[in-house]
């Protein structure tokens, strides 16, 4: 089977699905709702990069929605302290990576799973959140929103930004050591560390890549509107880590590209848009979107129990 | 002389006829016949690998028999399992215990002992009584109540003894039961095997331990290669038949000859330990261009010591030399940097990663040599990988090829792949040809003598004897975790070798 079976399949299906809406609701591809569409999707695809690396390192993060509020809180209120843009972005990213760090060392360093680590540590941001922010919408000052351009030269930075750092990314996998010690890692730890890679070290610096992108996420979320919310990450962990799956990055680690990540994404995030165009009840999109992810999964079961005859 | 040791007058408890059993293209058992008296203590006797593992797990149900008949008291079961074993009567205390780590002793026992039905009570009270009963009865010291988690291996040893016991087995397998029994332990061991044997159960006895065979056993049946070469009354042998018996055939003179005299010493151990290891007062050296042998019987103490060599436990006690530096390795990549390389025996759980491309594998363990600045160079990984593809003969559609894809014998030759471009000056393997075919054997056989040819120590740990005897320089021998001899080419044939690794007279003859 080719290697990139998963990424042609679910490329194909996102281009039935955008095919048949140029022919029955052409109005879909209009260019400010779809290009608004495309610029909301982009701190997930941030977030869903991070993500993805961690699932192929064999584990899972799913305090990434709390992290991602937290790190939107701090950028919010460092500027509406005044703070020049720049600090503020800083600050979130920065926060971003000391609570992935703290997500490495319990799991690197400490050898705690990583499902129940990330648990506590997204119940303990979240909580955090509301003692200091009591569930307040906070208004941000002018010259955030957009980066103080106007909308369609805000969209495209963003844009740029996402699609700029998911080319990076995907080249790293691909072309640098660091790469092959995340897929080496993944799928055996133990063979890994026989050959000379520190899985420990490479795992911590997954997590805390994964907090640097869920703060670079939040930013870029930030910017699109003029307030933000300290929930505004609730959900993020169920959306990455679908279109990951979707994707085609093995949950078992050690398998998947970005590139499947992305059109995971796209895929997920069309389905609602795609109900409403078609003029149908949007209460379709969970299940729609929850059969996408069955059949993924159903896939890949077909695809181990393969292997293994 | 098969089987005309049988007592006349009693019907076998347990026969098996021309049982065959292969394994893809491994034939593990081509037709061994064995019978089981009530009353008896029957002792299997054979090299690793002969079958004895196989044989055990037909008779328990988890492996099917390709043919042959099997009858248990006299009737003839097909397709057998492991719960209609257990309702046949049969028990297997396996080496390493099967118990429940969360569990109580007495939970572990309880569930050992009765099939309930789903919805059925269990009268707790009533099991503990049991349970600590069955203790009693083997004078094991352990409280019913404990965690088996918190048990010692030996512990855990007698609770499963305690389990066979309690099942009123009718045929009770032990396979090697004393491996890490302490004395005190043993002779409980020894007192439960008795008076099971007085309770007219057939017991199938399994021990490398010569000395125990004798003490305990009635008849004694031999494997080798898969076949059984003789039953016999254990009175009617001396040790030396014994081991005959066990090693029996000639080694081939299909190893590639030896050539040139070895060089300088680059490996040299002195009284090397490792307590986490069990591995203690090893001395020796390993020179340029020479093949060592490991010989000794699973569980020796020689993956261990590779396992200090690379600094996965790294060693305690003693010193290392290396080209004559005394050196400290504490960890796998140390080992790297200093020119070690290790083979390791679980291809599978530690060799090659078989979702990845055959060439990346190669290159994992040079990332920090061969990419300087970290940017992968496909161009040069594939060179590198084509290359071994070539000199090593691995077949494989090419660098592309994920390990996955490939046999046994190639995926192997992926691994020493791996380890030769580090360019070591020592190479570690650990049982090269293990679950390979015999056309691959012989291609890693002459690929291990090329390398020593090109002046690479070699360090080659191996349970099959005509391999170690074949292709060793000098074949140093282990037992329980010492060295116990150190033989040379010359002076090693099978039954030095194997004399050594079962400690009978373990003497130095180099």
């Amino acid at each position: 089977m080719n290697k990139y079976f998963r990424e042609i399949t679910v490329a194909a299906a996102l281009g039935l699905l955008l095919l048949s809406l140029a022919v029955f609701a052409p109005h879909f591809f209009q260019f400010q709702p779809f290009t608004s569409r495309l610029t909301s999707q982009m701190p997930v695809l941030v977030a869903a990069i991070g993500i993805a690396l961690v699932i192929m390192s064999r584990q899972i993060d799913i305090s990434i929605g709390s992290q991602f509020s937290m790190c939107a809180i701090i950028a919010g209120v460092t500027a509406a302290s005044g703070l020049p843009l720049g600090v503020s972005i800083a600050a979130a990213i920065g926060a971003g990576a000391l609570m992935g760090a703290l997500n490495g060392v319990l799991v690197a360093y400490l050898g705690l799973p990583s499902i129940v680590v990330t648990l506590a540590t997204m119940v303990t941001w979240q909580e955090a959140l509301r003692l200091w922010q009591q569930g307040r919408l906070l208004n941000l000052p002018d010259g955030i929103q957009w980066f103080g351009l106007s909308q369609p030269a805000g969209q495209t930075v963003v844009i740029s930004l996402a699609f700029l750092l998911l080319v990076g990314a995907a080249f790293a996998m691909k072309h640098l050591s660091a790469g092959r010690f995340i897929y080496a890692t993944g799928s055996d730890a133990e063979a890994a560390r026989l050959a000379g890679i520190d899985p420990k070290r490479t795992t911590f610096g997954v997590f805390v890549l994964m907090g640097a992108l869920a703060g670079l996420a939040a930013v870029l979320n930030l910017v699109q509107s003029p307030q933000v919310q300290p929930n505004c990450g609730d959900g993020l962990e169920l959306k990455t880590i679908a279109a990951a799956v979707v994707g085609g990055v093995a949950i078992s680690g050690g398998r998947g590209t970005l590139w499947g990540v992305l059109l995971g994404i796209l895929l997920l995030a069309n389905v609602n848009p795609a109900l409403t165009h078609f003029h149908q009840p949007p209460y379709w999109e969970k299940a729609i979107q929850g059969l996408v992810i069955l059949l993924a999964v159903f896939a890949d079961g077909l695809r181990s129990r393969k292997a293994q005859t | 002389m098969p089987d005309n040791a049988s007592p006349i007058g009693l019907k076998p408890i347990l026969k098996l006829t021309e049982i065959r059993k292969s394994f893809g293209a491994v034939r593990a058992l081509k037709g061994v016949s064995f019978e089981l008296l009530p009353g008896e203590v029957h002792a299997l006797l054979g090299e690793n690998g002969a079958g004895k593992s196989t044989l055990i797990k037909v008779i328990t149900g988890a492996h099917q028999p390709d043919g042959g008949r099997l009858e248990v008291a006299g009737i003839e079961v097909s397709h057998l399992t492991p719960s209609k074993a257990r309702e046949l009567g049969i028990a297997c205390i396996y080496q390493q215990p099967a118990l429940f780590p969360d569990l109580s002793v007495a939970e572990n026992i309880a569930l050992r002992l009765k099939k309930t039905g789903v919805l059925s009570r269990v009268r707790w009270p009533q099991q503990r009584a049991h349970a600590v009963e069955l203790l009693g009865q083997i004078g094991a010291e352990i409280s019913p109540d404990a965690e088996v988690r918190s048990l010692s291996m030996p512990e855990q040893q007698l609770v499963e003894i305690a389990c066979a016991l309690g099942s009123g087995a009718k045929i009770v397998i032990m396979d090697e039961p004393t491996a890490s029994l302490t004395q005190k332990e043993q002779h409980l061991l020894f007192k439960v095997v008795r008076d099971l044997r007085a309770s007219g159960v057939g017991v199938v006895y399994i021990s490398h331990r010569l000395e125990e065979i004798f003490a305990l056993a009635d008849r004694v049946t031999v494997l080798r290669d898969g076949e059984s070469v003789g039953t016999n009354a254990v009175d009617t042998l001396t040790e030396s038949q014994m081991i005959k018996l066990m090693v029996g055939r000639e080694v081939a003179s299909i190893y590639p000859p030896c050539e040139g005299a070895p060089g300088e010493v680059v490996l040299s151990l002195k009284n090397l330990g490792c307590a986490a290891g069990a591995v203690k007062g090893v001395t020796l050296d390993v020179r340029a261009g020479e093949i060592v042998g490991m010989a000794g019987l699973v569980g020796a103490g020689r993956t261990e010591l590779a396992r200090i060599l690379f600094g996965i436990t790294p060693a305690d006690a003693g010193e290392i030399f290396l080209n004559g530096e005394k050196v400290m390795i504490s960890s796998p990549r140390e080992a790297i940097a200093r020119g070690i390389a290790y083979v390791p025996e679980d291809r599978r759980r530690h060799g090659v990663i078989l979702e990845i491309p055959i060439a990346h594998n190669m290159t994992m363990a040079i990332h920090p040599k061969f990419f300087r600045g970290s940017i992968l160079r496909f161009d040069a990984e594939s060179e590198l990988a084509a290359n071994f593809i070539r000199d090593l003969g691995i077949k494989a559609y090419g660098p592309e090829a994920p390990g996955g894809s490939l046999s046994g014998g190639n995926q192997q030759k992926v691994s020493v792949a791996r380890w030769l471009a580090t360019k070591p000056k020592l190479l570690i393997l650990d049982e090269p040809t293990q679950g390979v075919d015999v056309g691959a054997k012989s291609e890693i056989h002459k690929i291990i003598r090329s390398l020593a040819k090109d002046g690479l120590a070699v360090l080659m740990i191996s349970s099959d004897l005509p391999e170690v005897l074949g292709m060793s320089d000098r074949i140093a021998v282990m037992r329980g975790g010492e060295m116990t001899g150190l033989i040379a080419k010359e002076h090693a044939d099978a039954h030095t070798v194997m004399a050594a690794a079962l400690g009978t007279n373990g003497k130095e003859v180099a």
